[in-house]
C-alpha cells in the first residue's frame, strides 16, 4: 500500500499547494512527455533532479520518499528485466552501455512516478474536482471522481478494522498455499463490499436530501484563477518541453559510459 | 491474567494513542474502560489479543508476551467482540458464522457442531440458525457477533462498545448476560461511554484520558469522583448527580446503585 501512501493528499500550505491544479497537470504532462522521448541516462537524471526543488518547496519530502520507496520494487523489476534481455540479446555479454540503458529505463519509470506523486501530494481532491468542473467536464463525472478519491482512505481504514475483526476470530491470512491464501481474503472482502454498497446508498440518500441535482447550473464557492505563479509554471512547463524536444532532435546527448571511457 | 507494563503505542501515521499505560487484570475480573473519544480505550484492548503490539513496554497474557505471539494464538484465550458486527459477518447462515472461528481454531466437526448449538442457545438465536445474518436486525446481528466469539469459550471476553445502538431492553439483557458470564468465572472487559450501564453493573472502572489511565478503582468510587470524571469527559450517573445535590441534607455522595439509593432514601424518610 505504500505506493498509494505517496499519492495521499495532506493539507499543507505551500507555494506549490496553492497553484492551479490545471497548470500543475500541464507541468506533469510536459515532464511526462520529455521523460518518454529520451532513452539516455543524462537527461532523465536531470529531469529527476529538477523535481527535488518542487518537493522541498511543497514540504512533502517524507511522503514523496515513501512513494519512491513504494515504486522501488517495480523499478528493480524494470532494471533487472532490461539487464537480462540485453544480456541474452548480446550473446551473454554485458557492457557499461547496457547497464546505463537499464538504469535509464528504471529512472524513466521513477521520474513518472515521482511527478505524479508530486501532483497528487500537492493537490487536494476538492481542487482536482474543481479543476475538472472548470474544464467543462460534466458535474456528475467530477462528483463521482472526487467521491471515489475521497473514500479511498475511509475504505482502507475499514478494511483494516475488518481484518482485525477476522484475525480476532482466528483467521490467519498468511497461512496455506497460494489458493488458500486467496480464499483467506473472502471473509475480508464480503463485509467490505457490503459496507461499501450500504455506504453508497446512504450517501445517495444524504445527497438527495441536500438537493443534489436540483439546479442545472451550479455555482461554486471557489473559482480557480490563474495567477502570476501559475503563469511562471506554464512558462517553465513549455520551456521544459521545448528544450527537451530541441535537445532530442538537434543536440547529441553524451552517454556516461563514453564520457568515463568505459 | 493480563499484565500491561508501561505500554506506549504510536500509530504509523504518527499519533501517539497510548502514553505509558500500566494495568493488571486478574482472572475473573469485570472491568469497564471509559473515557472520551480518542482516549485510547480501543487501542488499549486491541493489545490484549495482539492485534496491536506495543511500541514500547510489554503486554503479558498469562505470562506470554504478545510481541512474539500471533493473534490467532492469543485470540484462543482472549475473545474480542468488535463494535460493529458488520465488520465481521460474511457467511450465508448464522450457523456458519458462529462456526467460522471454531473451524479456524481447529475444533473437530462433532465438537464445533455442539459448540454452535450451545452458543446460539445461549444468546437466544436458535431460531435463526439457518437464516442469513444480513437479514437480521442490528441487535440480533450484534448477538450473532457475540455468539461467534463466545462459541470457542475464551477465558477473557473484551467488548468494544457493546451497548451502542441497542434499545433499553437489549441493554438490560446484555447486562444480565455479562454479569452471568462474569459469575461463571470469565474475565470481562467492556469499553463503553454508557455511564448508566456501567453504574448498573458496578464493575472495576478504569478512566482514560489522552492515552493515560487517570483513575482505576471500584465503580462507586471512580464514578463519583467528579474531578477525574470531568478530566475524562464523563458525567456521573444520574443517581449520583441527585445525591450530590442533596449532600447538604447529609446524604452520601458515592451512591451509583438505584437499589442502594432507594434504601437510603427510605431510611431518611422514616419509612424503615
Amino acid at each position: 500500500m505504500s505506493v498509494f501512501d505517496g499519492l495521499r493528499f495532506r493539507r499543507v500550505s505551500s507555494p506549490i499547494h496553492v497553484l492551479d491544479p490545471r497548470i500543475k497537470f500541464l507541468y506533469v504532462c510536459s515532464i511526462f512527455v520529455v521523460a518518454i522521448i529520451f532513452w539516455e541516462l543524462l537527461p532523465l537524471l536531470i529531469l529527476f533532479l529538477m523535481q527535488i526543488p518542487f518537493v522541498l518547496l511543497a514540504r512533502v519530502q517524507k511522503e514523496w520518499v515513501r512513494s519512491l520507496r513504494g515504486a522501488a520494487f517495480l523499478a528493480a523489476i524494470i532494471f533487472s528485466t532490461n539487464i537480462i534481455f540485453r544480456f541474452i540479446y548480446a550473446n551473454y555479454t554485458l557492457t557499461a552501455h547496457d547497464i546505463e540503458y537499464a538504469s535509464a529505463m528504471m529512472l524513466r519509470f521513477v521520474v513518472l512516478v515521482e511527478s505524479f506523486s508530486i501532483f497528487f501530494l500537492t493537490t487536494s481532491p476538492d481542487h482536482l474536482g474543481l479543476a475538472l468542473e472548470q474544464s467543462h467536464v460534466p458535474y456528475e463525472f467530477c462528483f463521482a471522481f472526487t467521491t471515489a478519491v475521497r473514500f479511498v482512505p475511509v475504505l482502507a481504514d475499514e478494511a483494516q478494522t475488518i481484518m482485525d475483526a477476522q484475525k480476532s476470530r482466528g483467521l490467519e491470512l498468511e497461512k496455506g498455499n497460494f489458493l488458500k491464501r486467496v480464499r483467506n481474503y473472502i471473509p475480508i472482502l464480503i463485509p467490505l463490499i457490503i459496507s461499501a454498497i450500504r455506504r453508497s446508498l446512504e450517501l445517495a440518500e444524504a445527497m438527495e436530501s441536500r438537493a443534489w441535482g436540483a439546479i442545472e447550473k451550479r455555482t461554486n464557492l471557489y473559482i480557480l484563477k490563474i495567477r502570476k505563479a501559475d503563469y511562471l509554471l506554464i512558462l517553465i512547463s513549455i520551456l521544459i518541453l521545448i528544450v527537451g524536444v530541441y535537445i532530442k532532435f538537434y543536440v547529441f546527448v553524451p552517454s556516461f559510459s563514453d564520457f568515463l571511457g568505459l | 491474567m493480563i499484565e500491561v507494563e508501561d505500554v506506549h503505542f504510536t500509530y504509523p501515521i504518527g499519533v501517539e494513542a497510548l502514553k505509558g499505560v500500566s494495568l493488571t487484570i486478574k482472572d475473573g475480573e469485570f472491568i469497564a474502560i471509559m473515557g472520551q473519544n480518542g482516549a485510547g480505550k480501543t487501542t488499549l484492548i486491541k493489545h490484549f489479543n495482539g492485534l496491536l503490539k506495543p511500541t514500547k513496554g510489554e503486554v503479558l497474557v498469562d505470562g506470554v508476551n504478545t510481541k512474539n505471539t500471533s493473534v490467532a494464538k492469543l485470540a484462543r484465550n482472549v475473545g474480542f467482540v468488535f463494535q460493529n458486527p458488520d465488520n465481521q459477518l460474511f457467511c450465508e447462515t448464522v450457523e456458519e458464522e458462529v462456526a467460522f472461528a471454531l473451524k479456524n481454531f481447529g475444533f473437530k466437526e462433532t465438537t464445533w457442531k455442539k459448540r454452535v448449538t450451545w452458543a446460539l442457545n445461549l444468546l437466544g438465536l436458535t431460531e435463526y440458525r439457518k437464516t442469513s445474518p444480513f437479514m437480521l436486525s442490528g441487535g440480533e446481528r450484534k448477538r450473532v457477533a457475540l455468539a461467534s466469539v463466545l462459541a470457542w469459550n475464551p477465558k477473557v471476553v473484551a467488548m468494544d462498545e457493546p451497548t451502542i445502538g441497542q434499545d433499553y431492553q437489549q441493554k438490560e439483557i446484555l447486562r444480565q448476560f455479562i454479569i452471568q458470564l462474569n459469575t461463571q468465572g470469565k474475565t470481562v472487559v467492556v469499553v463503553t461511554h454508557d455511564v448508566e450501564f456501567v453504574a448498573e453493573c458496578n464493575p472495576r472502572v478504569i478512566l482514560m484520558s489522552e492515552g493515560k489511565i487517570v483513575a482505576d478503582g471500584v465503580g462507586n468510587k471512580v464514578l463519583t469522583d467528579v474531578d477525574r470524571l470531568t478530566q475524562a469527559s464523563i458525567v456521573p450517573p444520574q443517581i449520583t448527580q441527585i445525591f450530590m445535590r442533596l449532600a447538604d441534607f447529609g446524604l452520601p455522595v458515592d451512591v451509583i446503585d438505584i437499589y442502594e439509593a432507594r434504601e437510603i432514601l427510605l431510611k431518611r424518610l422514616g419509612k424503615k
